[in-house]
């Protein structure tokens, strides 16, 4: 099953014929990917690895019948190309683009609430289900399919938690990267929901940082309906207050997003929360009786 | 992006804000002008980029030109030290001369974006000249919150709920009403993450004024806003920072002597997080980035060796996008260009990992490799004692 993205998903690529874009498409056809259209403006009847490009989502959609969307468009006109995507009907919207602005953000998300589409990021690595597809710029290799269902704000500190997940044996279903900014499109609910209902998904690894509330809305949900072990990690133990580490949304204000309340919250929804980056497989392991 | 108290007023008053009548000075005479042009009381206020400055003797009031004089000679070149500056404090370089006028209602306003509504929220109290956590703490119910759309905007309405909730009536209502929408209008429209006013002040002729205002901006959309960008004041932020921002590095100096160079900023905390829970203190925060070149690697180097607390360094690589093997080109052309005293211990894994090792052991550098970060960690800490 997995979330989202299986290997019969149609996807269009929005800014397939810049550097980023092409690169990464190339990626996920060769992991599988249904990669079957580009759109940059001005563009249309040209192709990039033999994959046809359109002016606009909505010829893109005519002509192919792709449903998801992954956006690699630089920061200033990236909210325009997920709206465009909401507006042409797509149903999946991934955008990997870091440095969006935060009120554009906000725009997007009221014009998504009700839209029925969703989005994944932005600054993210996107969302991939191991042996089936693709939708981003994780390193494929790392992954293997299996039963844990993944989840993170981060990028690379994601590929070090599948990493140590896949050395220890225990493949993934879906990984959703939700990204690292203030208003993301998926919230850690949204991927926990979607998780407790998929029969391939057994556990969870949750990967949290500082910075506002997600994680404590997170822990509510697991308290209240979880019904599959969940692990998580906290990163920003040692973050000094009021300064932006690296991610827009990672920052705590006026002494709230500290990991510390992050990380009672989640022990007191039950949840066994990783000591250090380095033990967040072989938490998992033991979550599920194997270490 | 930060601001000082009277480029924010600027900001304000474009939009229709009112604020008391003053300017920004740089020497006491300047001051003292400025207090003769405005006759009468005036205040004189230090502008460093923090806050805490009344308690921390940088905000005096001057009768007259030449107390101003004297008062800005004070404050003009002290080290100011509060609560938000920490102990090293800010040397201030410039001070606002305002008129003073006459209290008689001091009010919170601020506007921040709600990331769990995923909307911009106005909040308002009537404590004002109090730190809105503080009141938060004591005096939760004391907060009057309203939520707004940024494509329709804050409408009066609402405004006129936070007056009528404040007690305000008549005129001065009225003046409120005009003031907050305004405010509004300024975060939205110069993309800021922080708009307050504390304290707005009901003057007791019943005019409403920001008797002082900070703004705060996003970092991703400065480039939309060019005359704001261009009021950024690099003195009042940390030499090595602004090196690194001009190469694009996201680089944050902390108090330890374990320098880490990181790619991807949740790994960058995880790596600062596994250090302490080694023992030891990181001296930084450094993500290189996704897409990091081998130049980019080279200056991110030279920048974190420049602290002079760093013992010992720590990379630690997972290569996805960026590949190990150019990152260790990238440390070994630099620590080669450098001549690096202290020890390095170098984690790599992912993309081309083993062509990465290679090219450091061939390197002749001492160098040590470490397997997963754990590993890593306790290295690095041993090295640094």
């Amino acid at each position: 099953m997995a979330i989202w993205l299986d290997a019969n998903t149609r996807v269009v690529v929005q800014g397939l014929t810049g550097k980023e874009g092409q690169f990464h498409a190339a990626k996920c056809r060769e992991y599988g990917t249904k990669i079957v259209a580009g759109v940059t403006p001005g563009k249309a009847g040209t192709a990039v690895d033999g994959v046809p490009v359109f002016n606009t989502v909505v010829d893109a959609k005519a002509a192919t019948g792709c449903t998801a969307s992954l956006i690699f468009v630089p920061p200033l006109g990236a909210a325009d190309a997920i709206l465009e995507a909401v507006d042409a009907g797509i149903e999946l919207i991934v955008c990997i683009t870091e440095g969006i602005p935060a009120r554009d953000e906000v725009v997007v998300s009221q014009r998504l609430a009700g839209s029925g589409a969703r989005l994944i990021g932005p600054n993210c690595p996107g969302i991939i289900s191991p042996g089936k597809a693709k939708l981003g710029i994780m390193p494929a290799h790392i992954h293997r399919e299996g039963h844990v269902g993944v989840v993170s704000r981060s990028g690379t500190l994601t590929y070090e938690a599948v990493d140590q997940l896949t050395k220890l044996g225990m493949g993934q279903s879906t990984c959703v990267g939700i990204g690292g900014d203030p208003v993301p499109g998926t919230s850690f609910v949204d991927v926990l929901e979607a998780f407790n209902a998929d029969p391939q998904t057994e556990s969870v690894v949750m990967i949290g940082e500082i910075g506002g509330s997600a994680e404590e809305e997170a822990a509510a949900y697991v308290k209240a309906h979880m019904k599959k072990p969940v692990v998580a990690f906290i990163a920003g133990q040692t973050a000094p207050p009021g300064r932006r580490m690296g991610h827009a949304g990672a920052i705590i204000s006026g002494g709230k997003g500290t990991a510390k309340e992050k990380i009672e919250a989640l022990e007191a929804a039950g949840i066994r929360v990783a000591a250090t980056p380095a033990e967040i497989g072989i938490t998992m392991a033991r979550a599920l009786g194997k270490a | 992006m930060k601001v000082h108290e009277y480029q924010a007023k600027e900001i304000l008053s474009r939009f229709g804000v009112r604020v008391p009548r003053g300017r920004v000075a740089v020497t006491p005479a300047e001051a003292g002008a400025v207090a003769a042009d405005l006759g009468g009381k005036v205040v004189v206020k230090a502008q460093v980029h923090a806050g805490g400055r009344g308690k921390a003797g940088g905000v005096k009031l001057a009768n007259g030109a030449d107390e101003a004089v004297r008062v800005a000679g004070q404050i003009l070149g002290m080290k100011l030290v509060s609560k938000q500056t920490g102990p090293e404090g800010r040397i201030v370089h410039k001070v606002l001369v305002e008129e003073a006028l006459g209290i008689a209602r001091e009010l919170y306003l601020g506007i921040v974006l709600d990331r769990s509504a995923e909307l911009p929220v106005l909040m308002a109290s009537k404590f004002g000249g109090m730190e809105i956590e503080e009141v938060a703490a004591e005096h939760p119910e004391a907060i009057l919150k309203q939520h707004f759309d940024p494509c329709a905007g804050l409408q009066p309405f609402q405004a006129r709920k936070l007056g009528f909730a404040l007690e305000l009536s008549g005129d001065t209502l009225k003046k409120f009403v005009k003031l907050v929408t305004a405010l509004a209008r300024a975060y939205n429209e110069s993309d800021a993450t922080l708009a307050e006013i504390n304290p707005l002040l009901i003057t007791t002729d019943g005019d409403v004024l920001a008797l002082d205002a900070k703004m705060n901006f996003d970092d991703n959309a400065i480039a939309r806003h060019p005359d704001i960008g261009a009021m950024r004041d690099l003195g009042e932020e940390d030499p090595l920072e602004v090196e690194a921002s001009k190469y694009d590095l996201n680089y944050i100096k902390l108090d330890g002597t374990i320098a880490c160079m990181v790619n991807g900023a949740g790994l960058a905390m995880a790596t600062m997080d596994i250090i302490k829970h080694a023992g030891g203190a990181p001296a930084n925060f450094l993500d290189v980035g996704g897409g990091a070149s081998q130049e980019r690697v080279e200056n991110a180097f030279r920048i974190l060796l420049s602290d002079p607390e760093v013992k010992a360094v720590l990379i630690n690589i997972f290569g996805g996008i960026v590949r190990c093997d150019m990152i260790a080109a990238g440390v070994v052309a630099a620590a080669r260009k450098l001549d690096v005293k202290v020890p390095i211990v170098v984690r790599l894994e992912g993309t081309n990992v083993d062509e990465g090792k290679r090219i450091l052991g061939e390197s002749g550098l001492a160098l040590q490799p470490a397997d997963g970060m754990a590993d890593a960690a306790a290295k690095v800490v041993a090295a640094a004692r």
